[in-house]
């Protein structure tokens, strides 16, 4: 499967000046610029590892992107996302945020279902991944 | 100024000007609610006594002078037009500001002020049409209403979706579906890539669909998907009932499913609206408003209540989407018009601006944001005009735009979103979408096959027509 979270997912996987051109968006809207990872992507798992703080005051690309290739580097089988959080006033949230990297095989999630009364289930979604040690997955 | 008579209170008909209701030059309080008339006057009527008429029925004043005025501290409760100037262009209609105090109206009640306001007074008379165009609610009254229970900010971050419009589909048929079918309509279309699906006005409880198989079977859909795509996915649910009892024994249900959203319709009235608001506040719940019936009283610019005033009311009393036209589709929409409505949704602060028909500068006061959502003959092959019209918070919803995809709900769902990924990238490398956006649409199509026959299909189709509701005041170009 093909996990679709964020704002690019049904487009092919974005190129690093492609990449460079979303945070350049970023940098000039006055947003800080983070790098998270994670080995379990529930929609629901808000917050995945940080890379380092979030990027305030980027003058360029640069160093986001030097930060972004070291995290690739050393957690190659994880998902990488790129968040820009937007402090004025109003918002305070993220303002946006996109997928920069995945596992080259993507597992999927199971459905667990339970039956309540009547006809009434219980859903569960699980990530396929989570069922490994946390060492092993997406290796 | 005072333009009352010596002998105001002796017993007989007195013209409402004369009885306090014209005060020429008054200076609201920033307490006051200010609300902007368009009146019609009968031939004959004289606009100034037309708009005294309206501030005095909208207020305390019957047909006669009453001694029991003098009870009360009336001059304080008297609503006060204090301006009337002609319509542009119209020599037979007048705008009038009228002030109304603070004290007029209970706290945190959106039907006690329309009662007030809109009570009696578009009947009166004396007056051929008349238009309620805008409102400046006080600062001191918003902070009454507990506002939309979740908000733009806190539905993104609950629904982990950021930057770009959220994209739904109302399934179709609206009418005669089964459970069964219906829920395989909402998987198609979320699976597919919608972040929504949506019932329709009109689909309560029939004999073709009981509503608790349409909420059991669309759950089934909606967790399906989410585990199809790893993405949070919603359905709008229904909870539309002839009883509040009944409404929130099926807002209950929604949430023991685990329903993210419930849905209401505007012909519910304000109160039980309030008492939904109320309800998704403390269920955490995102709540849905479909406009039904709006149309009957905010088309037409003579008579009614501007949808744009329905808007204020909506955001106080605190719903989280509300329909808010969509400029291109097939219902009524003035670009400029729309536009000062999805200000007065999402703004923390709206400034007055004529040519989109906002009257008044309105801080809001914290309320969180509304969600407008763009609903009713809406394709891909128009993303770039959603995009520069409506901007990035807001729902697009294509229902037929989905669902009558030739290859399949699913493949009109993975269109839509691909037309949408593509052109918010396009737009954030600083291209220009608008221009360019059929040539995006275009190069996004080669490499998906769905997106290239939703152009094929719809690319062409417009609707064309003349508004019906579009601004007063034309802006005039300014040279440098």
């Amino acid at each position: 499967m093909r996990l679709t979270q964020g704002m690019f997912s049904f487009l092919p996987d974005l190129t690093d000046d492609e990449i460079a051109a979303q945070v350049d968006y970023f940098i000039r809207n006055g947003w800080a610029v983070s790098i998270e990872h994670t080995d379990d992507p529930h929609p629901r798992n808000t917050y995945w590892e940080m890379w380092g703080q979030p990027m305030f005051d980027l003058g360029s690309t640069r160093p986001f992107m030097t930060a972004l290739a070291e995290c690739r580097e050393a957690m190659q089988s994880a998902y990488i996302r790129v968040t820009a959080f937007d402090a004025t006033k109003g918002w305070e949230s993220p303002r946006a945020s996109f997928i920069a990297h995945r596992p080259t095989a993507e597992d999927g999630f199971a459905l667990a279902r339970t039956s309540v009364q009547g006809r009434t289930q219980r859903y569960g979604i699980r990530a396929d991944v989570t069922d490994r040690p946390t060492a092993g997955r997406y290796r | 100024m005072n333009t009352m008579p010596d002998d105001r209170y002796r017993a007989g008909v007195m013209p409402y000007a004369q009885m306090g209701y014209w005060e020429p030059g008054y200076e609201p309080k920033d307490t006051d609610l200010i609300a902007l008339f368009r009146i019609t006057p009968q031939d004959g009527v004289d606009a100034v006594e037309a708009a005294a008429a309206v501030a005095g029925e909208s207020s305390t004043a019957t047909w006669t002078v009453v001694w029991t005025d003098r009870l009360t501290a009336c001059e304080n409760y008297r609503a006060k037009a204090y301006r009337v100037e002609q319509v542009p262009n119209r020599d037979d209609q007048y705008f009038a500001w009228i002030a109304y105090d603070l004290d007029l109206f209970e706290p945190g009640s959106i039907s006690n002020l329309t009662a007030s306001i809109i009570g009696n007074v578009f009947g009166f008379k004396p007056l051929r049409a008349l238009r309620l165009e805008d409102m400046r609610i006080p600062v001191a009254y918003l902070k009454t209403f507990a506002g939309p229970p979740t908000g733009i900010v806190v539905e993104r971050e609950r629904l982990d979706k950021y930057g770009r419009p959220l994209l739904g589909a109302t399934v179709k048929p609206k009418l005669g579906l089964s459970g069964r079918n219906y829920g395989r309509v909402v998987y198609e279309a979320l699976r597919g890539g919608l972040d929504f699906t949506k019932d329709d006005e009109n689909i309560n409880s029939q004999p073709f669909m009981h509503w608790r198989d349409r909420f059991l079977y669309c759950m089934e859909a909606v967790n399906r998907a989410e585990a199809a795509t790893g993405e949070v996915k919603g359905t709008y649910l229904n909870v539309t009932a002839a009883t509040m009892e009944e409404m929130y024994e099926r807002a209950e249900f929604a949430k023991e499913l685990g329903s993210v959203v419930v849905m209401i319709d505007l012909v519910i009235g304000y109160t039980a609206i309030q008492s939904m608001s109320a309800w998704a506040r403390r269920n955490d719940m995102i709540l849905h408003l479909h406009r039904a019936g709006h149309s009957t009283y905010t088309r037409q610019r003579d008579h009614g209540v501007s949808f744009r005033v329905i808007a204020k009311w909506m955001r106080m009393a605190g719903v989280d989407h509300i329909h808010a036209g969509t400029v291109v589709g097939k219902l009524e929409g003035d670009p400029a018009t729309i536009a000062g409505i999805y200000d007065i949704l999402r703004d923390e602060y709206t400034n007055a601006d004529l040519s989109h028909g906002v009257f008044f500068d309105q801080p809001w006061a914290g309320l969180n944001k509304v969600m407008p959502v763009a609903s009713g003959g809406i394709h891909a092959g128009q993303m770039h005009q959603l995009l520069h019209y409506l901007g990035e918070d807001c729902v697009l919803q294509f229902g037929g735009g989905t669902i009558g995809h030739p290859d399949g709900i699913a493949a009109g769902a993975t269109a839509n979103r691909v037309a949408l990924e593509a052109m918010i990238k396009a737009r954030n490398e600083g291209r220009d979408y608008l221009v360019e956006g059929p040539e995006i649409l275009r190069t996004a199509a080669q490499r998906c096959a769905p997106l290239a026959r939703a152009l094929e299909t719809w690319g062409d189709v417009t609707f064309d027509y003349t508004s019906t509701d579009a601004p007063d005041f034309v802006p005039v170009p300014t040279t440098a």
